[in-house]
């Protein structure tokens, strides 16, 4: 099959994805919205702790402002790559015997998912572009931006990357579908490790250096801590290039696992109701 | 009097049918517990690592802020036992038309849509609270008198109170919205202010919304002050008791008007 051919099948998923996904954008809205209120109380905690110390001290190598914009980046961050029901939704038809179909059909059920991640995420993040455009506005005065042009091309070349981890993360932990009944405990756990590990809860070199040492060797910090420190510039020369090298070793890894355990789960698949 | 024995034997009954429900997936009911530690222990690593960055926040010491997430945990977990799947399914019910066969059994609809389940699990997540609890305590030396103690427990009841009669409220909007669903996770995010020193906020518009309008601030707060003796602590008992009660009497009266309006999704 042609690379014309090919892009044109995959491209209508994407315009599905995306009119599937429209449907929801209220709720996305809302969404945006009210996951900005705990963000807020975080936020006001920090305050609290700035201003218990000597005005313009660092607080674990870290300025206020350079606090606030690490949490308002994250945020950001989140919205453009977070795994929405993706996993759920491949558990679900791996659980229910829709991938029947998948198998019958010249199309690849991984690229397949991919591009409805991709389309969701698009259709999120415009619509989540309204409120943290005004969140991060209205806390202006403590958000910092980059000092280089560069940065912002590294900032998206990492969040890309991340995204793409995070999304085949998710998949895999879909993919044990094959081996369980229910996955979704596994699911929350897999996601409690990310939500930690990846930045998310706060700055990774904040805690102390053997922590730190054993998170580094997942690939959990590449989601969030490494894209806000990119965007940040708190990294030195070689570090953003140690950095981008573990990161797309990383993706390569989570690819290959991917692809595999796909073909050893549909060993057991028995296509339940098909 | 009466009445009270045959709500208690029908919530009985209710139990015994939750018990055989959870037994019937062991591995699955053994594996939410652990999901919830995590989640548990993540809150308790948070206020750690602010910890190690500074000795207080807004007057709060690290023990109190372990004892505030502790206490704020029970508080959730109670909740989610009791009423969280029960109040989740009400739009559902409105959705299918079960609400109408609901209504014609004789007990009192709002009593058996807010019961009828017993998440079991969220029974042992509440003791490990209870235990990051006791140590923290053990920790700060704290010895309540039994008035205190009898205080903690009661606002505790009013925390859970005001979590069940916002998130009621709001599972009846479904009656005019099938949307009612997103609003409910929104909510439950919202859980997450409730562990934060209420020390840490200053006066503003953001401490008067959520000690005045969603009590999220008081919820925990005014327990674990009540457990340490605050001097602020009889003051603050007496307001959360207030706002549960007022919680409880709008929600009351929008369900009453919902139900009026009601005109079922079947038939």
């Amino acid at each position: 099959m042609t690379a014309t051919s090919q892009w044109r099948k995959y491209s209508r998923v994407l315009v599905i994805g995306v009119q599937n996904t429209l449907v929801y954008r209220a709720n996305f809205l809302f969404r945006a919205s009210i996951s900005l209120i705990p963000l807020l109380g975080t936020l006001q905690v920090w305050r609290t702790i700035y201003g218990d110390q000597a005005p313009g001290s660092l607080v674990g190598g870290y300025s206020l402002s350079a606090m606030i914009s690490y949490y308002l980046i994250v945020n950001v961050i989140d919205a453009l790559t977070a795994v929405a029901d993706d996993d759920w939704e491949v558990a679900a038809d791996i659980r229910d015997g829709k991938i029947s179909q998948f198998l019958l059909r010249p199309i690849d059920y991984l690229t397949y998912r991919l591009c409805l991640y991709l389309s969701g995420r698009a259709i999120y993040t415009t619509v989540a572009l309204i409120p943290v455009t005004l969140f991060t506005l209205w806390l202006r005065q403590d958000f910092v931006w980059p000092g280089h042009g560069l940065t912002y091309l590294l900032f998206g070349i990492a969040v890309f990357m991340g995204g793409l981890i995070q999304f085949l993360i998710a998949y895999l932990v879909a993919l044990l579908a094959f081996w369980f009944l229910d996955v979704s405990t596994l699911i929350f756990i897999q996601f409690a490790f990310e939500y930690i590990a990846s930045g998310h809860l706060f700055p990774l070199d904040l805690l102390p250096p053997a922590l730190q040492t054993a998170i580094s060797l997942t690939p959990y910090p590449y989601l969030s801590y490494f894209p806000a420190s990119v965007y940040l510039e708190r990294l030195s020369q070689s570090q953003l290039v140690f950095g981008f090298l573990v990161e797309s070793s990383w993706l390569i890894v989570a690819y290959a696992v991917a692809r595999w355990a796909w073909s050893r789960g549909l060993r057991r698949y028995t296509a339940v109701g098909g | 009097m009466k009445t009270a024995h045959y709500y208690w034997t029908i919530y009985l009954a209710l139990w015994r049918n939750s018990v055989t429900r959870e037994m019937q997936f062991k591995v699955n009911f053994l594996l939410w517990i652990v999901v919830e530690l995590l989640w548990f222990a993540l809150q308790l690593a948070f206020m750690q690592v602010l910890y190690s960055q500074t000795e207080s926040i807004g007057g709060w010491t690290r023990w109190q802020v372990i004892l505030l997430v502790g206490i704020s945990n029970l508080i959730q977990q109670l909740f989610t036992a009791i009423f969280l799947t029960n109040v989740n399914d009400l739009s559902e019910h409105v959705r299918t038309g079960k609400l109408d066969f609901m209504l014609l059994l004789p007990v009192n609809t709002r009593f058996l849509i807010s019961l009828r389940k017993v998440d079991l699990g969220s029974f042992i997540n509440a003791s490990f609270a209870g235990v990051v609890i006791a140590y923290a305590g053990l920790q700060l030396g704290l010895h309540p008198t039994i008035a205190q103690f009898l205080g903690f427990a009661l606002v505790c009841v009013a925390g859970i109170s005001v979590h069940y009669s916002i998130m009621f409220l709001l599972a009846t909007i479904a009656f005019s919205t099938v949307r009612a669903q997103g609003i409910l996770t929104g909510y439950y995010n919202l859980f997450n202010i409730a562990r934060l020193p209420d020390g840490a906020f200053r006066r503003g518009t953001f401490k008067a919304v959520f000690t005045f309008v969603l009590p999220m601030l008081l919820v925990a707060n005014v327990p674990a002050k009540t457990l340490m003796g605050f001097p602020s602590a009889p003051g603050q008992i007496a307001l959360l008791l207030a706002m549960s009660a007022v919680c409880f009497v709008v929600s009351e009266l929008f369900w009453r008007w919902s139900l009026k309006r009601y005109t079922s999704a079947s038939s």
